[in-house]
């Protein structure tokens, strides 16, 4: 987008700076020397400034390096204003714009940190996820880029999975995680309130599915839930044990993602569930997310860690 | 009477610097300030040498924002302590002014200290006053050029010395060395090293009296410190005039004691005639004072025709005692009490300062969630910074309501001087805490040191 909304605003702000500065050339040539009049036998005179006890402010001359200072102050500011932007819309000879810098400073940061994203990148995910400076860098990639979602323990909230369990929905080998990171998912669980009929079927179903994990459940919803989830099997299994491939809950443990009271489950059969995991490929670029898929896989497999002797 | 002949006359109103040749004077002020320029100098040019635990004993590391003061570390956490010390600064410059006017100009400024040392250089290359103006009036020759060249070498030399322990001030010095001798610094020691030899070599060699008289912002507002009571270089014009040659037959009788050898005038480093009267360009360097003194003794009078005097016993005639008993007056009891106050609270708190600092962050994606058995959990991130410059392995406590526990590991090992983002999970049994925003507190001691400890409040949330 262009910075000015017609040519006219570029040409004022550019004629004006112009101005500007040969108004302040002009007035320090035309300061320089200054006809005075002065009575014989004075030399000095007073500016008619006076304050109490007689004190007054003369006119004397000011040090010849102090103009020189100004006159450089002049050339600098026309050079600065020939080589970078600053008059409208003239991008300057230098072609500089801050876009340029920062794409230069990230190029310099990338020269610098780069070989050591790529030293582990060249590393198998486990065993980058055994090395502890690996994982002292992706904790705090983790605390930068991925706590504001999973918290900073990783332990997740409601809607954002718990990444310490063993409970994985997509797959928890690291490839998987990687493959999580960089192309993000997203997990859709359709609304099933019209397709499984009443309020009441609904219910059932919320019943019999809290009864696969062993939660506390009415047998008789359970036991007319459990026709009705036909409609579920499709993604969930027959047992409700899920499918990484789809990226469906397992339905049969303990662990919920949006929660496990009746209520809840209610809700999430009713009306649906959208869940997105964005992209990082993008942002972070292979290097960063190779140490975050090594060390969220460390976080569930704490054992692996421990060095062999 | 005729009206007085006006004539109209064309006035620069930029002036050329007019060469200032300050005479060499030797004297009781003059050794103060040398005595000044050696212990500011060994001080600068000495410290960026010193180590202290296998580092540079003072060294500003803006890169790593860690500033190392001998046994003390400073992070930015620990800003206030240079308000402290510009606020300390300010106040003795109060103090030191009310008592005896530029005490700073005229002893210790580094614009003052380097003029000496570049003077001092001037004098061994091209000699005294009056050899210097002699040789400045002749035409080149190679005597001449060689002197002129051989002393900006050394003013160079100098000056580019002074640089370079200026960016070993923020660079260490050793590496700095080493990158000397290959050559193979990076563009801001270039710049850096180059700029603070530039601005010593302009302003100790080129501009001298002018940075006092023109740029200095003291110089403009030192005044309103002064008052009645306040020690100034003064001229005793009573005793002094009628000022005049005198034979040694005629002297006495109708002249005061100045014989008007113009010494004061010669050795003046800004140049002025100290007997016309305290003035601005005055930096209280007494210079004059020890001219004069000299003088005073070839002639066989007493000394002190130019003295440190207040302008009270000028007018009052006040003897030494009294102008004494004066210089305790309200206005510099004051001064004095603040300053020392200011002191002591900075270095008490700068030695009792616990080299250990927390800041505790709430996740603020959820309010709290509630785990097995009805428990509530709350997560937060422990920002520990270990400023110590020893390892540390720290136990982390949480206290505040009934049955709150770590529900994550509790002991944290922190290397020397790093810091440290720690998740931890703190717990609350079913049904404790009120609901809502309830105050906790974090505490984290050093095992092996049990008065490294801080605590931090924070707040734990109880799901409505």
């Amino acid at each position: 987008m262009s910075d000015f909304t017609s040519g006219f605003w570029s040409a004022y702000v550019a004629i004006l700076t112009l101005l500007g500065i040969a108004g302040c050339a002009v007035l320090l040539w035309a300061q320089a020397k200054v006809k005075i009049v002065i009575p014989e036998g004075e030399e000095a005179k007073p500016t008619g400034h006076s304050w109490d006890d007689g004190l007054t402010e003369l006119n004397n001359p000011m040090p010849r390096w102090w103009m020189w200072l100004f006159y450089i102050t002049i050339v600098f500011s026309i050079a600065y204003l020939v080589l970078y932007p600053g008059l409208g819309s003239f991008k300057g000879k230098l072609g500089w714009e801050s876009t340029g810098e920062y794409q230069a400073e990230l190029k310099k940061a990338d020269q610098e940190y780069g070989p050591i994203f790529d030293k582990y990148q060249s590393q198998d995910l486990k065993t980058v996820a055994a090395d502890p400076h690996a994982r002292a860098i992706g904790e705090r990639l983790f605390m930068t880029y991925c706590a504001q979602c999973h918290g900073s323990d990783a332990r997740g909230n409601k809607g954002y999975p718990n990444l310490t369990d063993k409970d994985w929905l997509y797959g928890g080998e690291p490839a998987v995680i990687k493959a999580t990171i960089m192309k993000g998912r997203n997990g859709v669980m359709p609304p099933m309130g019209a397709a499984l009929g009443s309020d009441k079927d609904v219910e059932n179903v919320a019943h019999y599915v809290l009864n696969l994990s062993g939660a506390t459940s009415d047998p008789i919803k359970v036991a007319f839930g459990k026709e009705k989830f036909t409609s579920c099997v499709a993604c969930h299994g027959p047992g409700g044990q899920g499918n990484p491939a789809l990226g469906a809950p397992n339905l049969s443990d303990k662990i919920w993602l949006y929660g496990g009271s009746a209520d809840t489950v209610v809700e999430t059969i009713r009306k649906g569930r959208n869940n997105t995991m964005p992209a990082f490929d993008e942002f972070l670029g292979e290097g960063k997310v190779h140490l975050l898929a090594a060390y969220v896989w460390g976080l569930s497999n704490e054992k692996a860690l421990i060095p062999e002797r | 009477m005729s009206e007085p002949a006006v004539k109209v006359s064309v006035v620069t109103m930029y002036q050329a610097r007019q060469e200032i040749y300050p005479r060499d004077v030797k004297g009781w002020y003059a050794n103060w300030r040398w005595a000044c320029v050696w212990l500011t100098q060994i001080v600068f040019y000495g410290l960026p040498w010193m180590s202290w635990n296998d580092r540079q004993a003072v060294l500003f590391d803006l890169a790593a924002r860690k500033f190392y003061l001998f046994g003390i570390v400073l992070w930015p956490q620990d800003f206030i302590y240079l308000a402290l010390l510009l606020i300390i600064c300010a106040y003795a410059l109060f103090l030191f002014t009310a008592v005896a006017g530029r005490l700073w100009c005229g002893y210790a400024c580094p614009q003052t200290v380097y003029t000496e040392i570049f003077m001092w250089i001037e004098r061994k290359i091209e000699g005294s006053r009056s050899a210097r103006m002699r040789l400045d009036k002749q035409s080149w020759s190679v005597d001449k050029l060689l002197r002129k060249s051989s002393k900006h070498l050394a003013w160079g030399a100098v000056a580019l010395w002074t640089g370079f322990t200026f960016v070993g001030y923020f660079t260490p010095t050793h590496t700095l060395l080493r990158e000397v001798a290959t050559v193979t610094f990076g563009p801001w020691e270039w710049f850096w090293i180059l700029f603070y030899a530039f601005a010593t070599y302009g302003n100790a060699g080129w501009m001298r009296e002018q940075v006092c008289k023109y740029m200095c912002p003291y110089a403009r507002f030192q005044s309103s410190m002064f008052d009645r009571d306040t020690l100034t270089v003064t001229y005793d014009a009573q005793r002094g005039e009628p000022r005049g040659a005198r034979t040694r037959k005629a002297a006495g009788a109708a002249f005061g004691s100045c014989i008007d050898c113009s010494m004061c005038v010669q050795v003046c480093p800004t140049g002025i005639d100290i007997r016309d009267g305290l003035q601005a360009d005055c930096i209280g360097c007494a210079a004059c004072i020890d001219a004069c003194d000299m003088v005073m003794d070839k002639i066989g009078t007493p000394r002190g025709l130019i003295r440190y005097a207040t302008e009270n016993a000028m007018v009052q005639g006040l003897g030494a005692a009294e102008i004494r008993r004066r210089a305790f007056r309200p206005r510099i009891l004051i001064y004095s009490g603040i300053l020392f106050v200011i002191v002591a609270l900075c270095a008490g708190s700068l030695f009792m300062r616990t080299p250990l600092k927390m800041d505790v962050i709430r996740d603020r994606g959820a309010m709290g969630r509630e785990v097995e058995e009805g428990m509530i959990e709350n997560v937060y991130r422990l920002q520990i910074m270990n400023t110590d410059e020893r390892q540390h392995r720290f136990r982390i406590s949480v206290s505040g309501i009934d049955s709150i526990a770590l529900a994550s590991p509790d002991q944290v090992e922190l290397a020397a001087t790093d810091s440290r983002g720690v998740p931890v999970r703190v717990r609350i049994g079913h049904g404790k805490g009120e609901k809502g925003a309830n105050k906790i507190a974090f505490e984290i001691v050093a095992i092996d040191d049990e008065n490294l400890r801080v605590k931090e409040e924070a707040v734990f949330i109880v799901p409505r």
